[in-house]
Formats: structure tokens, C-alpha cells, sequence
């Protein structure tokens, strides 16, 4: 493989679900982040030429994915007032004790912190599916990820049961080794 | 008496909670005495809940597939 050479034809298959995942932690909506993700695309192709391989292929789009999240936000916020913030201070009046203290975040919550590392252990997953054998990731991201049953899963692939758990299993043998030093 | 084969798929059938209780029971038998399997559940349990825990999205098929046309008629 040259290294100044982008494969666009490769492109759905191996970075897609893992630029969606990445649009969806951002503009929270199915819909959006699908468009951004084709845009993404489409910009790719667009400066195709201007790729000098310093970035992996994968850095290179998200790097243009996030231009495009930030454009979907200007785009949303150009009607004037709509980018004011808008917040109250305390959503009961006659609270009691210090506006500081209860404006603070409360120091052993961990729920921002979990939601960060959940996004990252995401894009991870996402990283090690596309690792896979087409027809493992296929498999694997129709159960896992969209939950379908294995008698769906089997009719739309034209597989038999034990053959799509023989699939199952190796994509989940790859995804532990592929997981392992960073979450196991 | 089952195989690791079998014990491994009838693990990987219960990560989907699609293992039968019979099959639950084999494997628990399977577990007692076979020490790579008892490690591979455990890691496999492991693997479910970090699925589970992880937003995951992926696009449909069918979105892909559109995907790929448009893109190919681009090139």
C-alpha cells in the first residue's frame, strides 16, 4: 500500500460506523449524523489530492468530520439570539446555605468522567470491528450492535445458525485480543 | 461430557442470552473441571458487558450500501 494514496472504495466498510459513532457522541441525533458522515465522505474525495499521508487515513477524515460537526453548529446557530446561553442559577428560588457550594460539582460524582470514557471505549470497539473480516463484522455488528435475532441475522445472510456462532466466536476471540491492553 | 467446542459456543449463545437451560447446565458442569473455558466465559462476560456499557451505533446495511454508490459515483 502507498502511502500518499487514499481508497476511497474502502472507505464505508472500514470507517463509517466508527465516524457515526463518533458524530453521534456530538450531535446526538441518527439522522444529522449520518448527513455529516456522507459529507465527511464527499469532502474527502473533494481534497483527495491535498493528502499527503502524514495522517492515517482514519485521522484524516475524523480531522474533516469535526469541521463538519462545527459547521453543523454555525449552521443551527446563525439565527440571531438562538447561540445565547441561556441558564438559571439555581432552579429552586429559596434555596438555602452557600450559591457556591451548590453550584459546584459534586467532587466523587464520576458520571462525566464514565460518559468520556464511554465514548472512548466505543470508538475503541469501533476500531477492533473494523479489524475484522467483513463477514465477521457483518455478523457481529448485526447481533451486538443492532440486537437483530439469529434467525433474522441467518435468513438476510443465507447462513445457518451454527455457522453464524462459528463467525460469532471468532470475531469475539479477535475483538478480546484486540481490546486487551487497553480494557481488559 | 461436552467439548470446548461446544462449551465455547453454547458461552458465546449465553452472551445473547439465546443459551437453552440445559446448554447452561452443561457448561457449568463444563466449567468446574476445564480451566481454559472457566477463563474464557469470564473474559467473554467481560467483552458483553464492555458492549453493553459503550455507546454503540453502527449505520445499517442498507445505509452503506447507498453510501457506497454515491461515493463510487464520485470517484
Amino acid at each position: 500500500m502507498e502511502t500518499h494514496q487514499l481508497h476511497p472504495e474502502t472507505w464505508v466498510d472500514l470507517y463509517a460506523d466508527y465516524l457515526f459513532n463518533y458524530a453521534i457522541a456530538r450531535v446526538s441525533d441518527v439522522e444529522i449524523a449520518k448527513d455529516l458522515v456522507q459529507e465527511t465522505f464527499f469532502a474527502g474525495l473533494k481534497s483527495a489530492k491535498n493528502y499527503k499521508g502524514t495522517a492515517a487515513e482514519r485521522t484524516w477524515l475524523i480531522a474533516i468530520l469535526k469541521r463538519k460537526v462545527i459547521d453543523h453548529y454555525r449552521k443551527i446557530n446563525s439565527k440571531k439570539g438562538k447561540a445565547e446561553v441561556r441558564m438559571n442559577y439555581s432552579t429552586n428560588s429559596n434555596a438555602e446555605g452557600d450559591w457556591l457550594e451548590e453550584q459546584v460539582a459534586d467532587p466523587l460524582s464520576t458520571l462525566a468522567n464514565d460518559s468520556i470514557e464511554n465514548e472512548e471505549l466505543g470508538l475503541a470497539i469501533q476500531v477492533c470491528i473494523s479489524k475484522l473480516p467483513k463477514k465477521q463484522s457483518l455478523v457481529f455488528s448485526m447481533k451486538t450492535i443492532q440486537g437483530m435475532s439469529t434467525e433474522d441475522i441467518c435468513k438476510e445472510l443465507g447462513i445457518n445458525p451454527s455457522n453464524l456462532w462459528v463467525m460469532i466466536h471468532r470475531a469475539r476471540i479477535a475483538l478480546m485480543g484486540c481490546l486487551n491492553q487497553n480494557w481488559f | 461430557m461436552i467439548s470446548c467446542d461446544d462449551a465455547a459456543i453454547i458461552c458465546n449463545k449465553k452472551q445473547y442470552k439465546e443459551a437453552t437451560f440445559l446448554e447452561k447446565i452443561k457448561l457449568f458442569l463444563h466449567r468446574i473441571y476445564c480451566k481454559t473455558c472457566s477463563k474464557f466465559s469470564k473474559k467473554n462476560a467481560k467483552l458483553t458487558a464492555l458492549c453493553d456499557k459503550a455507546p454503540l451505533y453502527s449505520l445499517p446495511e442498507k445505509e452503506k450500501v447507498r453510501m457506497k454508490m454515491e461515493l463510487q459515483d464520485k470517484i
